[in-house]
């Protein structure tokens, strides 16, 4: 698997998380993702950048087009250097929040992925990787 | 400090949101909205969100809290003009915006906000029966 370009956002604030919409979208439409891939893309990119921002005490993002033979795929890697997330599998389940929020966050954008995965450690941080090929 | 407008048109209040909006600007339109429901004594608000490209849980939370809000405040929200990959990626997202009012466009919405607020007042619209 290649990675052909990428790209680094820092994220502090919730302004930081409307400029990684803007540009998860301008990477998804240059990559010829269709118009509802695209959406479910950004949707997923706002709630895992909100995350870093909000839980993680902020970090970065990383946009990378793959190429993996003969398909292409966004990843989106979040990092922080966060508290971590003692229980994964319990912060998945829908309704569970610790930030006022629905508690969709994270499980809502594993459904928007292909591949997910989360490396958190508590006291050190989280790392999370967001794939979605082109169909 | 940035604000999304609220238009009076006569018993409703009309916010089409056209920007992107950061959290903070999302909660000002939350306190701003039912501000303006009491002071105006508004019987309906419709949210236009034709211009957004997405809603995240975020901004599906403050839509569902400005309808539970106004309607303590004795006022109905109809949101109109979801866009289609935005309502096929709420559902996926887990969203379904329980209690919150929607219709295809402003015109419909009208129509909406005007039949319930008719059905809550009494032998308005039941003339006869």
């Amino acid at each position: 698997m290649a990675v052909l370009a990428h790209e680094m956002l820092s994220l502090k604030s919730s302004e930081d998380v409307v400029l990684a919409r803007q540009l998860v979208r301008k990477w998804a439409v240059d990559m010829g993702f269709s118009l509802v891939d695209q959406t479910k893309i950004v949707t997923a990119a706002s709630e895992l950048a909100r995350n870093t921002v909000l839980h993680g005490g902020g970090g970065t993002m990383q946009i990378e087009s793959l190429n993996d033979q003969d398909r292409r795929g966004l990843k989106l890697v979040f990092e922080d250097q966060g508290p971590g997330i003692p229980d994964v599998e319990r912060a998945l389940r829908d309704g569970f929040t610790t930030g006022g929020g629905l508690g969709l966050g994270l499980g809502g954008a594993r459904r928007l992925s292909n591949d997910f995965d989360i490396q958190s450690c508590p006291g050190e941080g989280t790392r999370i990787h967001f794939t979605r090929w082109r169909s | 400090m940035e604000r999304i407008p609220i238009l009076k048109m006569g018993g409703y209040l009309l916010v089409t949101i056209q920007v992107d909006m950061h959290d903070r600007l999302a909660l000002t339109l939350q306190d701003d909205l039912t501000d303006r429901i009491v002071k105006t004594h508004a019987k309906g608000v419709l949210i236009d969100i034709s211009s957004l490209e997405v809603v995240d849980s975020f901004i599906g939370r403050m839509l569902c809290n400005i309808a539970a809000m106004s309607k303590v405040l004795d006022a109905e929200t109809v949101v109109v003009g979801m866009r289609p990959a935005v309502a096929i990626t709420l559902v996926e997202l887990g969203l379904s915006l329980k209690g919150v009012r929607t219709a295809l466009n402003v015109e419909k919405g009208m129509i909406a906000l005007e039949q319930s607020i008719k059905r809550r007042m009494p032998g308005n619209g039941r003339l006869g029966s």
